[in-house]
């Protein structure tokens, strides 16, 4: 299976404080990588890096044929900014030359109704809001598509809703999937390959390989426990 | 202002622009860092006049050195762009004042008409139709900007350069309002009629026309006003925006 993306020796600091310490990874098309670890431990960061968002050292090549969507971490946004989510998918239709066409599909594909997306979007619940970022990310028809925390500030219901919609596209789509969770049930399920990030280490494998009780207690610095959303 | 039809169509020119760069000043939480970045063309007014230069040319250059400015603290170093506005700006009002002179201080801060000179009108026309074309030709980007930085970088947009723009275009917007409104007032032009459209509207076409509708009929209403009970214009245009946000108050917002 061809690589999707190359990591290698990365590392980013901020001021003086080394975040991500010589990391390397691969992943490979069609895979679905959980990233984990504690708050902290440069989830977030990495995946900034991984868009160009912030400076690194070492290398990140991704493959030249990758169209990455990007779903950002839960948003603070203003509840009266006059914003629709008709105004942001159109934004994001227009910067990446998407045809007009595509939002309606895009839309379905997340199933958000003309209800939703006519509303500014300071009002949208956590999951519709998330859905509205998912349906931007469709646009341009990715490749990739990098979630970070895909159900912060979403009920369990829509927590559910969401991994199974992003799911259900990744089979569909024969998408790549990176993201970073906190639900480890979710993980545990969906994942095809888990990074460990914490305590200035990594571990890579498969989720039955690293999410054992004993390399999370390592990693979160006690025991943890997690349980199955039906 | 004299009422002729050069000075109308820059007042309308400069209201249409105040308008829509208000709009992202808004949505983007600048609403006190718009009000302090004018302040900096005081200086610039303050040299020009010793230089016997016009005082548009010295308050624009001061504006874009101050512009510059506040693009490589925000994009180069991790200090709070506020604290920086806040300190910069208010030194730079309280040296202007300090070279500036009486009617000329008065004029410089609160605007004051004198004689249009036609390369004045011309840059001033010119400017404005490339302020009114840069935002909303650039507004998409803005809006992923605005919404968030890292899904903009993520679809493409340079966030770093489209900041940089926007405030050349702001400080622009700011140095065709020193004329009427001068540097305390002009901040105001750009800021009122956007917030205003901020509480009337909920999408972003609805905002950015009320904003335009709110800023040209304050600076008509205001200079006419002004006429009629023989006032200077800049603090009647900005008294007539400040009425028609306080009216937009009394209704609910739109849901």
């Amino acid at each position: 299976m061809p690589s999707v993306l190359e990591v290698s020796g990365l590392t980013i600091e901020f001021g003086g404080l080394r975040v991500i310490d010589d990391l390397s990874f691969t992943v490979d098309d069609g895979e679905c990588l959980a990233i984990i670890g504690p708050s902290g431990s440069g989830k977030t960061v990495l995946f900034r890096a991984l868009i160009g968002s912030v400076p690194y050292q070492g290398a990140i090549r991704w493959a030249p044929e990758a169209r990455i969507g990007y779903v950002p971490q839960k948003l603070d946004i203003e509840r009266d900014l006059p914003l629709t989510g008709a105004d942001l998918l159109r934004a994001k239709a227009h910067v990446g030359r998407v045809p007009p066409t595509d939002v309606p599909r895009a839309l379905q594909m997340v199933n958000l109704g003309s209800d939703v997306t006519s509303r500014p979007i300071g009002t949208l619940s956590g999951g519709q809001f998330q859905r509205l970022l998912l349906a931007c990310a469709f646009l341009g028809r990715p490749s990739v598509l990098l979630f970070d925390e895909p159900t912060a500030g979403v009920d369990e219901r829509g927590e559910d809703m969401l991994y199974e919609t992003i799911h259900r596209m990744q089979v569909e789509q024969q998408l790549t999937l990176l993201l970073i969770s906190h639900e480890l049930s979710l993980v545990y399920r969906y994942a095809t390959k888990v990074l460990c990030l914490g305590r200035g280490r990594a571990w890579l494998g498969a989720p039955t390989e690293v999410l054992t009780p004993r390399r999370l207690e390592e990693l979160y610095g006690g025991p943890m426990t997690y349980h199955f959303h039906r | 202002m004299t009422a002729d039809l050069p000075a109308v169509a820059l007042s309308v020119a400069m209201a249409i622009a105040a308008g829509l760069v208000g709009c992202f000043a808004v949505m983007r939480r600048m609403t006190l860092a718009s009000d302090a970045i004018s302040h900096v063309a005081l200086p610039g007014i303050a040299i020009a006049l010793l230089l016997h230069v016009q005082p548009f040319v010295g308050g624009l250059v001061a504006l874009l050195l101050g512009t510059l400015l506040i693009w490589v603290v925000e994009s180069r170093t991790r200090m709070a762009t506020e604290t920086v506005i806040g300190v910069v700006f208010s030194g730079a009002l309280a040296v202007g004042a300090m070279f500036t002179r009486g009617e000329e201080l008065i004029e410089a801060l609160f605007g004051g008409a004198g004689a249009l000179p036609g390369w004045e009108l011309a840059l001033g026309l010119v400017g404005a139709a490339g302020v009114v074309v840069f935002v909303l030709g650039a507004r998409h980007q803005l809006v992923l900007a605005l919404v968030s930085p890292d899904l903009a970088r993520s679809a493409g947009v340079r966030v770093e350069r489209l900041s940089l723009l926007y405030l050349l275009a702001f400080s622009f917007t700011v140095a065709l309002g020193l004329r009427y409104l001068g540097v305390l007032l002009m901040g105001s032009l750009i800021i009122i009629p956007a917030a205003t459209a901020k509480h009337a509207t909920r999408s972003l076409g609805s905002m950015l026309a009320v904003a335009v509708a709110v800023a040209v009929s304050s600076t008509l209403v205001g200079t006419a006003l002004a006429r009629a009970l023989q006032r200077e214009t800049g603090p009647v245009i900005i008294t007539v925006a400040a009425g028609v946000f306080f009216l937009a108050l009394l209704r609910r917002r739109p849901r």
